[in-house]
């Protein structure tokens, strides 16, 4: 294989993983919490559907990350009032909201713009678009490191290093912030929290509210950033595969953005592999590919690469009298 | 005072709070339709029209509801040990490949009533497979059936696409299907019961499958309150820990409890494939599974509450396309909508009257 096409892979590595970061993330800070996300998908799908017609209407990609943000955070509030508040089944929940982003989205967007349940497509200047750093461009020519600082390094849009820089950010906050311990501990044990005077309702909306803004970048980034307007159900399962990523990442920061490269990757290479022949084994069903993370997901379950030990109180509601 | 530990009469649990919560869900669809600037009162009258006001719409409407009867059952059957399987998307998809094979294997050589079992053993058993993996992970290792399950939809759908594309092809052909099935591989349609009751069933795909599907209504509900596994299923569910402290298997029942949902999901794939398409395509279950869940929630995981939200789901999904066809600026993907409140109110928020009711009732019914 050529250094070319792995310079491409790699580029469409980040370009794919980028939403599963974010999402990934997001999903560390509720579950981390002990609340259930499977609606990460819908929140992602409302986010790009207000991003995409926000930055229509203003012509701004910062208005437009703006409203994708303010949804998913709407969105995380009610998945927070029907299973924190509510003490609703947090999985029923989820689910409900997966389907109301699939709905809602292609309903108001057929309605308001009539496109089939798209919006319409975006100008250059109403999306984020690549940046390229100094010299990226005189060293494109320049051999495998020129091209790979161009390539990888340079020529991407803000949210993309602005999903390098969650990550950090939200180890340190997870770990190194009295915020972070109180949610890794209502997480865990909401009962101890509450003991020592700390509201369990309060931390876990704080930590879906955390989420909704993570899952708000990533949906802005399918719609405005990756593309130029929003097409229905754009999302196609990204979120699944970011729970997965977390899931095989233990629940952990860094290993989250780990696994969600690797994922990201099988995608890329998925992409390059179709119409091509591997010598000796023929052409690769794509279908591999794409099943691939959620295999390794089940491996991982099985304990057979480790053991996923989830946050203990996951998915259970806190009643506080007992 | 808590109002969470308040016993209410079973009236209003079972019946005025969840038809409390199904008028929030409607309302809310109604403001959405009346947002997107159409009436929503013509809206439910051309529904209704469609899905009810001739033979074809009931057809159509009885068709769809078969589906969600099979998927429901699914889903309850799990719900009933405390198991929440999201997976029966997966499983009818992968059982709809047991089905057909049946069907290609016998549709030559004998009438349809001979190839009928074989589909229904094929179904469910390829549907139960589907669901052995989770319920081993869960019973076993502790994974939680609802990832596992989650990420078994999506392997069963890589699968089923390269098998389609790859496999069962026919060769020559582009779109990835199937053969198609001849007479002795189709199940008939029912068109003499709309007709007892003056209808014409037209094209609509309504068929054998329904009588399947009321059949295992039957048969989960003797397995549920009538059987010595039932009795276990419902334990586990209750508490786990008591169930095992009682002597009831734990790897054993969920397992079992897993196979059987796996198998009623997968016997959903008897009624488009061998009963409308007559050949196996690709994404032929088409959300069926996840409308399982919000059937089995609403019909509070009773078979006959399965049949009556089953059906009300088939109204919408026809009445849906007939009003997708009269009022275009509502599209098919308002019925996703309604899904989804109903499941958010029915489901998520079942407790969100609750404490009023409670008061009021504290106030006013005991008296």
């Amino acid at each position: 294989m050529e250094n070319l096409d792995l310079i491409s892979i790699l580029g469409s590595t980040i370009r794919l993983s980028i939403p599963l970061i974010f999402t990934a993330l997001a999903g560390l800070f509720t579950e981390r919490a002990g609340v259930f996300d499977i609606g990460l998908e819908g929140k992602m799908l409302f986010s790009a559907f207000a991003a995409a017609v926000a930055a229509f209407m203003t012509g701004s990609p910062w208005l437009g990350l703006l409203a994708g943000i303010t949804v998913s955070v709407l969105i995380s509030l009610i998945h927070g009032f029907a299973s924190i508040t509510n003490r609703g089944n947090q999985i029923v929940s989820g689910v409900a909201i997966n389907f109301l982003a699939s709905g809602l989205t292609a309903v108001l967007g057929q309605a308001w713009f009539s496109q089939g349940g798209r919006t319409p497509p975006l100008a250059a200047s109403a999306r984020f678009t690549e940046i390229v750093f100094p010299y990226a461009a005189e060293l494109r020519d320049t051999g495998f490191i020129g091209r790979f600082y161009a390539n990888i390094i340079s020529g991407h849009n803000i949210l993309t290093y602005l999903a390098f820089l969650a990550v950090p950010a939200s180890w340190w906050v997870l770990y190194r912030t009295r915020f972070g311990l109180r949610l890794r501990a209502v997480g865990e044990n909401p009962g101890a929290v509450d003991t020592a005077g700390i509201s369990v309702t309060f931390l876990r909306y704080r930590a879906t509210i955390c989420a909704g803004i993570l899952c708000g970048c990533a949906g802005t980034y399918l719609a405005i950033a990756q593309s130029a307007g929003f097409v229905k159900d754009m999302s196609a399962g990204k979120g699944y595969i970011a729970l997965a990523a977390l899931i095989f990442a233990k629940w952990r920061p860094v290993p989250v953005m780990l696994a969600c490269l690797l994922f990201g990757f099988l995608d890329a290479f998925a992409n390059f592999m179709q119409g091509k022949s591997v010598p000796g084994i023929g052409e690769v069903p794509v279908q591999i590919f794409q099943a691939l993370p959620y295999v390794l997901t089940c491996v991982l379950l099985a304990g057979f690469i480790g053991v996923a030990r989830p946050p203990k109180a996951g998915g259970v509601p806190y009643v506080k009298e007992r | 005072m808590s109002t969470a530990s308040v016993p209410l009469p079973n009236w209003i649990t079972y019946g005025l709070m969840p038809f409390l919560n199904l008028v929030v869900a409607f309302l809310i669809s109604g403001v959405v339709v009346w947002f997107i600037g159409e009436s929503p009162l013509d809206a439910v009258t051309l529904l209704l029209q469609g899905a009810l006001g001739n033979g074809e719409g009931i057809g159509f409407t009885l068709y769809y509801a078969t589906n969600f009867i099979f998927t429901g059952l699914s889903v309850a059957v799990a719900y009933h040990a405390g198991l929440f399987n999201i997976g029966s998307e997966g499983q009818a998809y992968v059982g709809g490949l047991g089905a057909a094979l049946a069907s290609l294997a016998l549709d030559h050589y004998v009438p349809w009533y001979v190839t009928m079992p074989f589909a229904v053993v094929g179904a469910a058993i390829f549907g139960a497979a589907w669901a052995l993996i989770p319920a081993w992970l869960q019973a076993k290792r502790g994974s939680h059936i609802v990832i596992t399950t989650i990420m078994f939809n999506f392997i069963g759908a890589a699968m089923m696409v390269y098998l389609l594309v790859h496999v069962l092809i026919v060769p020559g052909k582009m779109a990835p299907e199937t053969r198609v099935f001849l007479e002795g591989g189709q199940l008939p349609k029912l068109d003499w019961l709309i007709a007892m009751f003056g209808g014409k069933l037209g094209p609509a795909p309504f068929n054998a499958s329904f009588l399947i599907a009321l059949f295992m209504c039957v048969v989960v509900w003797v397995l549920i309150w009538r059987t010595k596994l039932g009795y276990e299923i419902r334990t586990l569910g209750a508490n786990p820990t008591a169930a095992v402290y009682a002597g009831i298997p734990y790897v054993k029942t969920v397992i079992i409890t897993m196979l059987i949902s796996g198998g009623l999901a997968g016997m959903m794939a008897l009624n488009p494939v061998l009963g409308a398409s007559a050949r196996l395509q690709v994404e032929f279950v088409g959300g069926a599974g996840f409308v399982g869940i919000a059937v089995s929630l609403m019909g509070r995981s009773h078979p006959l509450g399965i049949v009556l939200a089953a059906i009300l789901f088939g109204v919408l999904y026809q009445g849906g396309d007939a009003l997708s066809f009269d009022m275009p600026k509502i599209t098919r993907d308002m019925i996703v909508v309604i899904q989804g409140l109903v499941i958010l109110f029915a489901g998520a928020l079942e407790y969100l009257f609750r404490p009023t009711i409670v008061r009021v009732w504290q106030r006013f019914g005991k008296a």
